[in-house]
């Protein structure tokens, strides 16, 4: 609408500039009086309605609607500080939240490690336990074997001495000195050994 | 066409003549121009006010920025007591903007090329800004006149210059306005002029210098608009604020 009054009053000026045609003077026209009244008087018309339009009806409006931005600027900003610490709220909460859970998770495995342990150590206790008897029956056993098989060696000794002697000699030897000869010599030996 | 440059110049009656007692307020190229430029800025500026969304529409960008850029100079140079005049000053600058501009198109007239238009609105921000100094610090405002630390031999001598550098207000206003205007329009038309004489052969070289000064006249309307505006700031501010 704007560029059309705009074109058509640009036409009808140039229709009258090429109709009119006003007399060469030389000089500056702006210093020929001939049209001074009318200029001024047309400038306070237009300039005075240009001033009171915009003065009572658009400049408030302009004014207005810069104001009303500013402020609900201002309250969107409020409001999004607002969410902002209520979202940083709920942040803490939710790492309190998490932390607390590890926590608890750590405590729950704790717990049950130690029982565990606890149980192990029983477990391996008894274990130990018995295996100790049974160790110590088998080295009872052990030594037993051992004592008697050195007894049973000193007494094959003096058997096949005697039996040798016997050969030997032609001679039955009393066993019981044959006996308590064999175990001096292992005696002997035994002492040597330890020296 | 005319090939005069101070051709464009000329005012000349468009209808009847109209005649109010023995004076003559016939409806002129002028009057025209006067009144698009008013209509073109009011248009916009209502265009831009209409709509009230919080994401504003080109319309109404311009005009709340023109809006802001006015109050932010009027509030840069005269401080905050020059609000209730701000609507004066923002029609000002816009008038003479949007005359400036309208100018600027080929075969349109100049309004602000005219010393008697630049004058009325020299002498209007003149006898308006000296009422305001008068009512604002009664006889007071005359110290205006008497800057203080000057050593009181020169006072006579400093108190005349002063006196005079304040009447000649309204005029080095209007003169500069209306001088650079003319001096402008005339420059295009003078290198249009040779544009035709020259030809086809010879004519770029002022052709190119046209297409620049046409550039150069466009910063210039804007910025004598804008000294026009900031100049009657200052003024306001003296009246306002007795700074001597």
């Amino acid at each position: 609408m704007l560029k059309k009054i705009v074109i058509l009053l640009f036409v009808t000026c140039f229709a009258c500039f090429n109709t009119v045609f006003a007399a060469e003077s030389g000089g500056m026209p702006q210093l020929n009086p001939e049209f001074w009244i009318s200029q001024i008087f047309w400038l306070i018309i237009t300039f005075g309605i240009l001033f009171i339009v915009l003065t009572k009806v658009i400049l408030p409006k302009i004014s207005d609607n810069l104001e009303t931005r500013k402020s609900q600027i201002l309250e969107n900003i409020e409001t999004a500080d607002k969410q902002k610490e209520e979202s940083q709220k709920k942040i803490d909460e939710y790492e309190k939240i998490i932390l607390d859970s590890k926590l608890k998770a750590k405590s729950y495995f704790n717990e049950a490690r130690e029982k565990i342990l606890d149980d192990i150590n029983k477990k391996r206790a008894a274990l130990e336990k018995d295996l100790d008897e049974e160790i110590d029956e088998v080295e009872k056993e052990l030594s037993d074997l051992k004592n008697k098989s050195g007894e049973k060696i000193n007494k094959i000794a003096a058997e096949t001495s005697a039996e040798l002697i016997k050969e030997l000699i032609g001679e039955e030897v009393n066993s019981s000195s044959i006996a308590a000869i064999v175990e001096d010599q292992s005696k002997i030996k035994r002492e040597r050994k330890d020296v | 066409m005319a090939s005069n440059p101070m051709y464009q110049f000329n005012v000349y009656r468009i209808g009847p003549e109209i005649k109010l007692g023995a004076v003559d307020i016939s409806f002129t190229n002028a009057s025209l121009f006067m009144v698009i430029s008013s209509l073109a800025i009011l248009i916009i500026f209502n265009l831009g006010a209409k709509k009230k969304t919080l994401i504003p529409d080109k319309l109404q960008l311009l005009s709340e920025l023109s809006y802001s850029f006015v109050a932010k100079m009027i509030s840069d140079t005269a401080g905050s007591k020059a609000k209730p005049y701000f609507s004066f000053i923002f029609s000002l600058f816009m008038f003479v903007l949007f005359c400036n501009m309208f100018g600027m198109i080929p075969y349109a007239f100049t309004v602000t090329s005219h010393i008697i238009v630049t004058f009325v609105l020299a002498a209007f921000i003149f006898i308006g800004v000296t009422i305001i100094g008068f009512m604002k610090h009664g006889l007071g405002y005359l110290k205006l006149f008497v800057p203080s630390g000057v050593p009181m031999v020169l006072l006579p001598l400093i108190v005349v210059i002063e006196i005079i550098s304040y009447l000649s207000r309204p005029i080095s206003l209007s003169v500069r306005l209306f001088a650079n205007m003319m001096a402008g329009h005339t420059m295009m038309k003078v290198f249009g002029g040779f544009v035709i004489s020259l030809g086809i052969v010879g004519g770029w070289l002022p052709l190119s210098f046209s297409v620049a000064l046409t550039g150069l006249e466009i910063l210039v309307a804007f910025l004598q608009a804008y000294v026009f505006a900031i100049l009657t700031c200052i003024y306001l501010n003296d009246a306002l604020n007795l700074h001597h």
